[in-house]
């Protein structure tokens, strides 16, 4: 997805966070989907980072 | 005096959530004092401080809900516990009902939306930084609204962004317009010609608003973060979108807005200006104006006002006021001050650029300008454009203190933001007069407000009501700050207004 493809149009969204923004996005017609996020690993957020490390790095090699 | 917690483990919610829910059970017959907040170390000291600690509260970790309230009787705090499920149960709903699906992580998002191009992030820093990298891995370009993440996690998710030709708006990126689309808090504003590159939020704001006040529109805004232009991150966000503006067919003229970049970047940033082949606008706030390439402005409106001229082929020269007549009017109808300006802002680069018009103005000591929205006073709490009780309780506070002869302060509209936000502001600045008059006193507030006539909370309304508290309500930021210059150093009139006609 280049960057002039990405400003060619309405963008298409993922929102992680503030529900607001997710409301907002698509009271403007926006096509968006809201994550359900909650904090990882309990909320231990080194743990959290170890976790996501692990995960993709499993997804980068799954890829190639 | 019954206080009572209770936690609700492994149920997240956000800060905006948890300072609604707040909010409404302090409306509470009964209740003096409630909080809802997750339980993060923060957050535990917030409820020490406010004496709503208790045997419960203490083992809830940085995934659970705390609830605490005091009130006058246990009827009362059991109600208002019970409320707050309930009020959070009808959010729940009312997003349900809104967005359909609630995935749980990003790559069931996208099984829902495949064709999305683009994370919008605001969870907390500590978090941010590992969905951020996830999302760029997944190809998708991301807007970084989260604060407090690390400065090392910034630049490898730049690098990696860059790596990939995706772009990273953020961390702490408040604003952006992509393809019409206003992300985080933003103004409702036209399409336009003009693109900005942005390393602050309230700039970008700032700048769409005058526009839209001027008559044109922007392309597309691009925020980049506060820190893309240090030397630790080199610009590497600010100098894709330069590059990427320039070859935009929509955008006829480039405005960038930061603070000064490091000089280690600078040559970088003039590189990229020169290369635009189309005309650029610079509003690098403390940097000594320069000759080009670019054309260096001092201040958030004179970039828009420049830039608009310059499309249009007009003439242009920055001015201090826009009306010096009715300057002259309410400076005389308000009589000189004397000591102590006090900005109240809730935009951080408001109060920089309020600051740095004060300062020389006014000499040392006689301006002092606090960004509420910065990371020390919004630990815990949520950011003052959505909750103004903090700032208003600052402004109360300078009603008491007989130092303060002037109040400055902004109010900054735009979708995300509190729905009215000049209510709360009034009411403060109202009762901060009156207790100064009381005192036998007279204090002065100063106001200007970032919005447009579209924005959901009207731009004249929201005026309106700042000026019926007593206010005096100046075009812009710069504009007001000079105003509150002059209530106390009269003797710059001549300068900043020219002579007397």
């Amino acid at each position: 997805m280049t960057l002039e493809r990405l400003l060619a149009g309405p963008p298409k969204v993922i929102n992680l966070g503030l529900e607001a923004f997710a409301l907002e996005l698509q009271a403007a017609g926006v096509p968006v989907v809201h994550v359900d996020w909650r904090p990882p690993a309990g909320g231990d957020p080194r743990l959290a980072a170890l976790l996501a490390k692990l995960d993709d790095e499993g997804d980068e090699e799954s890829r190639q | 005096m019954p206080v009572r917690a209770v936690v609700r483990a492994a149920f997240y919610q956000d800060s905006v959530a948890l300072m609604r829910v707040a909010q409404e059970l302090r409306a509470r017959p009964g209740v003096r004092e409630a909080a809802a907040l997750m339980g993060t170390p923060a957050n535990h000291e917030l409820l020490a401080a406010a004496g709503l600690a208790t045997a419960e509260t203490k083992a809830a970790g940085p995934g659970d809900l705390v609830l605490a309230v005091d009130a006058e009787t246990d009827a009362a705090v059991a109600a208002a516990l019970a409320a707050a499920d309930g009020l959070f149960a009808a959010r729940r709903q009312a997003l349900e009902a809104a967005v359909r699906v609630l995935p749980r992580t990003l790559d069931s998002a996208l099984r829902h939306l495949p064709e999305a191009n683009l994370v919008a992030i605001s969870i907390p820093g500590a978090y941010a930084a590992a969905e951020a990298l996830r999302a760029l891995r997944r190809g998708l370009h991301i807007f970084l609204f989260s604060d407090n993440v690390p400065l090392a996690d910034e630049v490898a998710l730049k690098r990696e962004a860059a790596r990939r030709g995706l772009l990273c708006m953020g961390p702490d990126c408040g604003t952006a317009y992509v393809g019409g689309i206003g992300l985080g808090f933003a103004n409702v504003v036209p399409r336009g010609r003009v693109g900005v590159v942005a390393a602050s939020g309230t700039g970008l704001q700032a700048v769409a608003s005058h526009l839209a006040a001027l008559g044109e529109g922007l392309s597309h805004g691009i925020g980049v973060g506060g820190r893309d232009l240090s030397t630790h991150v080199g610009g590497p966000m600010t100098l894709f979108a330069l590059e990427a503006l320039g070859r935009d067919p929509a955008t006829a003229l480039v405005v960038l807005v930061s603070k000064p970049p490091d000089p280690t970047v600078l040559p970088r940033i003039e590189g990229a200006l020169a290369g635009l082949r189309k005309p650029a606008v610079v509003c690098c706030l403390g940097a000594p104006t320069r000759e080009g390439p670019g054309r260096w402005v001092a201040t958030l409106e004179d970039a828009a006002e420049a830039a608009v001229a310059t499309i249009r082929g007009q003439a242009w020269h920055p001015r201090a006021f826009a009306d010096p007549t009715r300057v002259r009017a309410r400076l005389a109808a308000l009589g000189a001050r004397s000591d102590l300006v006090l900005g109240l802002y809730t935009g951080g680069t408001l109060a920089h650029e309020a600051g740095l018009l004060l300062d020389p103005l006014l000499g040392p000591g006689r301006a002092r300008v606090l960004d509420l929205g910065a990371d020390e006073f919004t630990i815990g709490r949520p950011h003052p454009m959505l909750d103004p009780e903090a700032r208003a309780a600052r402004v109360r506070e300078a009603g008491r203190d007989p130092a303060v002869g002037v109040i400055l302060v902004d109010l900054v509209l735009g979708r995300a933001a509190h729905p009215d936000p000049a209510a709360p502001l009034a009411a403060a600045i109202r009762d901060a007069r009156t207790a100064a008059e009381a005192a036998g006193r007279s204090l002065a507030a100063v106001a200007s407000v970032v919005g447009t006539r579209d924005d959901p909370q009207g731009l004249a309304g929201q005026v309106a009501a700042l000026e019926a508290a007593g206010a005096e309500v100046l075009p812009s930021n710069a504009q007001a700050a000079r105003f509150a210059a002059l209530l106390l150093r009269p003797d710059l009139a001549p300068s900043l207004l020219g002579h007397s006609p």
